[in-house]
């Protein structure tokens, strides 16, 4: 049996989140009704021409700096040439032999915690394509040209993933990035985070390439993997049974978790590229390039430094915690009320309790219905021992629904903790006094009966005794039994 | 008679009340309807729009309002969109298009108070050197109806020489304004590109159009360039330059000045025409210039370069023309294949194809690198030896045309024959440069044109030299019979 290796290359494409097009002045907002943000120059109107959004170039410039790629000082728009409904002019205005951001690269953290470095070859800018829409029309194609001109950054990875798990983590890595940035919404149901996967096969050790397949439009991190997977399993197939890849586009059915041929290399279009005569070539320089540097926030890989560093957290947590910008700044939020050693507390509880209620309601993070600072108030009581972690997640859950703070809600509920010893012994008391055939067979060496009487005594005060007082008073009453 | 009047005297007598712009616009309606009929010059007739256009611009006046071309009647050539008019290019393709809203330049005239009479004819998409090619049918010469006009801008000069109106507008892709008008003995300027907004013209080859004006003189070109040119935030490839006032230095002399003759277009032209611009030559050195011989090495060259980079730009500019938003569709597609192929089939005409065939194969892979790029490189060596010229002279100078106009049909099936028409044109529009032509005289009864050629920018200095020119002689001022 050969030793298969796997190589996958990504070209990702951010729509990136200008108020206006690429190329004119409508609005880029998604789901509009059909053709209601197309203007003439949209619609390719005789005479009209296209003018650059300054704006999207300094996207384009924030990215390439946030890779510590190099900015090119001169970059042309060409034209790529080929006839379809939903491409109005007839061409699509694309960077091509000189993009405006080259050579950077990117660390992937992997699943084992190993981390990888990804090289990206070059991220230029495009303007999208409109939509082709089918449903609901008779004998007809419909054509909304609202996305026809928004601007896109293609972000065009080296082949150095060697399996689709590794291509998952760097276009997570990318959409963290490009969010971190605010360069791109991120949103991939919409179509604003999407990718195209070039994948092959060759025997370890080989320095050749095998010839690759490019995976169309994957919208998910789901899909990417498993179209991947699914990719591979068909190239090794064919391999091993004596037959040859050829080099083609394919599409990934998600339904019947398949790919497909659409084009092969003979039958692609000849694109007849050339400059963009409309189009000056970009010109940006060092101050350009400076203001824009100036603008960068914090990166995610110096945030979870940071956190790494400054609340103790293991890597991974710290990880996870600067996936977004958004959670990050939770995160701190919480972390910040408290005292340094409880910075581990925070982060459980906001990668616990208030991700998965996030989850369950489908909201981000910061539509949170517990807010940074109640969270906070409710870990302070955690920590003063007000009650216990149990009752904590009773509290949350209630804070959740009715929006009040962790004291009121301990307040007007009586879930504040009992640890006055007094009082625990006397139920304690009580609740040997009624089990006296569960006392005996305790003393005579049922262990396990010691959580009988825990038990007891939490239901007599509602789990409202402090949990470590009352062990310690138990065992002392059983007579060291346990 | 108000059509033998020169724009600058058309504004006195509005000044001074003698006249009114309606006035004025039912006269050049009236020649419109008596004499276009036999030249074909235009397109599209908007004789209701001019008079409410010419009644606008009369209450504007009567406010206390100036201006230069307030109530002055034009002609747009039929490639600049129009609010409201069809503007159809010449083609079957655009023969349905009503522009929805007006050109930069079709808008700053409005603006200056110009009455738009007509959309003048043209070749299919600025497409020809003789208007042969425009879905409308042929446009005559005025000078001889059995001849061509010149293009593609033939409409506007056809119409400019028979004075349907005080001035039009053009464009001028690889001669389309200079050619046409020496073809017509009018003047006609095209600028330095960049110089004048191309938003709202139709594109043929976006790096080489420009568009300009046809004036019967140098001094009515620089009133209506004046309102035309500055930049367009709507067209990246329009300059942001300041514009300075064209009619201010139209009288300044001309002692000192260095005009260099192009050797090259001296070269095997007929002696009757170069004796016309050796006339020229002389009066201008009696006006204090000096000529000296210059060579453009790489000029020759300027045709086949032209008809590669040409091509190339307008296969793509005209891949929006596809049946599917505006203009022309087929009858019942069957499919969108169909649809494409007949709707460009039958919309476009045979020079359009020719041309879009050969720009898809010269920008084919394979093909790329010898046709397009090394087009590019010619290009660039063409405006090397132009710079290096005008490191020595002010202006160059040289015939606009190798003959004067032509017969209708005697070229229209041998392309290559057509395509050396533009051969002394060419070249400033490869190099982006301004270009004037003026009547300088007769051949076999026939106006001829001369060209200069300056850097640029050097709009004014063209002007300056042409207008001096038509001071100290009367070409520009001669009148096809039956057009006085």
């Amino acid at each position: 049996m050969t030793d298969w290796e796997v190589v996958i290359g990504l070209e990702i494409h951010a729509q990136l989140a200008t108020k206006s097009k690429i190329f004119s002045g409508s609005a880029t907002a998604y789901g509009a009704p059909p053709n209601t943000q197309a203007n003439l120059v949209d619609l390719a109107y005789p005479g009209v021409l296209p003018v650059l959004n300054g704006e999207a170039v300094r996207m384009a410039v924030k990215f390439g700096l946030s890779i510590g790629a190099t900015v090119a000082r001169r970059s042309v728009f060409a034209r790529k040439n080929y006839f379809y409904p939903d491409l109005p002019k007839g061409y699509q205005i694309s960077q091509y032999e000189l993009p405006v951001v080259k050579q950077g690269k990117l660390a992937v953290m992997l699943d084992d915690g190993t981390v990888k470095t990804v090289g990206v070859t070059r991220a230029h800018l495009e303007e999208d394509a409109g939509k082709s829409l089918h449903e609901g029309l008779a004998h007809a194609s419909g054509i909304d040209l609202n996305r026809a001109g928004t601007p896109l950054l293609e972000i065009v990875s080296e082949p150095d993933m060697r399996s689709a798990k590794e291509a998952v983590a760097y276009m997570k890595k990318i959409h963290t990035l490009v969010r971190y940035l605010e360069i791109c919404d991120g949103n991939m149901q919409e179509g604003s985070f999407r990718c195209d996967a070039n994948v092959s096969v060759r025997p370890r050790g080989r320095a050749q390439f095998g010839t690759r397949a490019e995976i169309k439009n994957l919208n998910s991190f789901r899909f990417v993997e498993k179209a991947i997977n699914h990719e591979v399993a068909r190239q090794i197939e064919l391999l091993e049974s004596g037959g040859t890849v050829v080099q083609e586009t394919r599409l990934y059915d998600s339904d019947k978790d398949e790919t497909r041929a659409m084009r092969s290399k003979e039958e692609a279009n000849d694109y007849r590229y050339f400059p963009d005569p409309d189009l000056l070539p970009v010109e940006i320089d060092a101050s350009f390039v400076d203001a824009v540097r100036a603008t960068l926030p914090e990166l995610p890989d110096e945030k979870a430094a940071r956190f790494a560093r400054d609340f103790g957290l293991s890597a991974y947590d710290a990880g996870v915690l600067s996936a977004s910008r958004e959670l990050g700044a939770y995160f701190e939020a919480v972390a910040d009320q408290l005292n340094a050693p409880h910075a581990k507390l925070a982060a459980n509880w906001v990668m616990g309790e208030l991700s998965s209620a996030l989850n369950r309601d489908n909201l981000e993070v910061q539509e949170s219905r517990v807010p940074a600072v109640q969270l906070s108030g409710l870990l302070k009581r955690i920590i003063d021992q007000t009650i216990s972690g149990k009752i904590a997640k009773e509290v949350f859950e209630a804070m959740w629904s009715e929006g009040k703070s962790a004291d009121a809600i301990i307040e007007a509920r009586g879930l504040k903790q009992i640890t006055d010893a007094g009082a625990i012994e006397s139920v304690i008391d009580a609740v040997i006094a009624a089990n006296p055939k569960q006392l005996a067979d305790f003393r005579s060496g049922k262990d396990k009966l010691f959580g009988f009487f825990v038990g007891q005594v939490m239901k007599a005060t509602e789990g409202k005794a402090n949990p470590a007082q009352l062990n310690e008073l138990l065992k002392r009453k059983l007579g060291g039994g346990a | 008679m108000l059509h033998t009047l020169s724009i600058d005297e058309l504004r006195q007598r509005l000044d001074s009340r003698q006249i009114s712009s309606v006035e004025i616009t039912r006269h050049f309606l009236a020649r419109i309807e008596r004499l276009n009929p036999a030249l074909n010059a235009l397109i599209t007739l908007t004789a209701e729009e001019a008079l409410a256009a010419a009644a606008a611009a009369d209450s504007r006046r009567a406010a206390g309002e100036k201006g230069p071309l307030l109530g002055i009647p034009l002609i747009h050539k039929d490639i600049f969109c129009t609010d409201g008019v069809r503007t159809s290019c010449g083609s079957r393709m655009l023969d349905n298009f009503i522009a929805p809203y007006d050109a930069t330049i079709v808008a700053r005239l409005k603006e200056a108070g110009t009455v738009m009479l007509a959309k003048a004819n043209m070749d299919e998409f600025a497409m020809g050197s003789s208007n042969e090619t425009s879905y409308y049918g042929p446009v005559k010469n005025p000078w001889d109806t059995t001849k061509v006009p010149g293009g593609s801008s033939g409409g506007s000069a056809a119409a400019t020489a028979a004075r349907l109106a005080p001035f039009a507008t053009g464009t001028d892709t690889g001669g389309s304004i200079r050619q046409p008008a020496a073809l017509t003995g009018v003047t006609g300027i095209k600028p330095t590109y960049g110089r004048v907004s191309r938003y709202g013209m139709v594109a043929f080859a976006s790096s080489l159009d420009q568009a300009g004006v046809f004036a019967r003189s140098a001094a009515d070109a620089a009133i209506v360039l004046q309102a035309m040119a500055g930049f367009d935030p709507r067209d990246s490839t329009s300059v942001d330059a300041p514009v300075p006032d064209y009619s201010a230095t139209l009288n300044a002399p001309l002692g000192g000045l260095k005009i260099g003759l192009l050797r090259e277009f001296f070269d095997g032209l007929e002696a009757r025409n170069s004796a016309l611009i050796h006339d020229a030559l002389k009066t201008y050195r009696r006006l204090g210039a000096e000529t000296v011989e210059v060579s453009l090495p790489h000029l020759p060259l300027s045709v086949p370069t032209y008809y590669v980079v040409a091509p190339a730009e307008c296969s793509s500019n005209l891949s929006r023309f596809d049946g599917v938003r505006f203009g022309y569709r087929c009858d019942s597609p069957k499919d969108l294949f169909d649809l494409y192929t007949r709707s460009r089939g039958e919309g476009f005409g045979a020079e359009v194809k020719r041309r879009i065939m050969t720009g898809t194969y010269v920008l084919s892979a394979g093909y790329f690198d010898a046709y397009y790029l090394k087009a590019q490189k010619v290009r660039r060596l063409i405006t090397d030896d132009f710079r290096a010229a005008f490191a020595r002279v002010d202006l160059l100078i040289g015939p606009t045309t190798p003959t004067p106009a032509f017969a209708i049909g005697a070229k229209i099936n041998d392309p290559v024959t057509m395509y050396l028409n533009d051969i002394y044109t060419i070249g400033a529009n490869l190099a982006g440069l301004p270009g004037v032509s003026l009547p300088c005289g007769f051949v076999d009864e026939l106006p001829m044109g001369l060209q200069l050629i300056g850097p640029h920018f050097s709009e004014a200095k063209l002007l300056n030299a042409a207008h001096q020119l038509q001071q100290a002689t009367d070409w520009h001022r001669r009148s096809p019979r039956g057009y006085e």
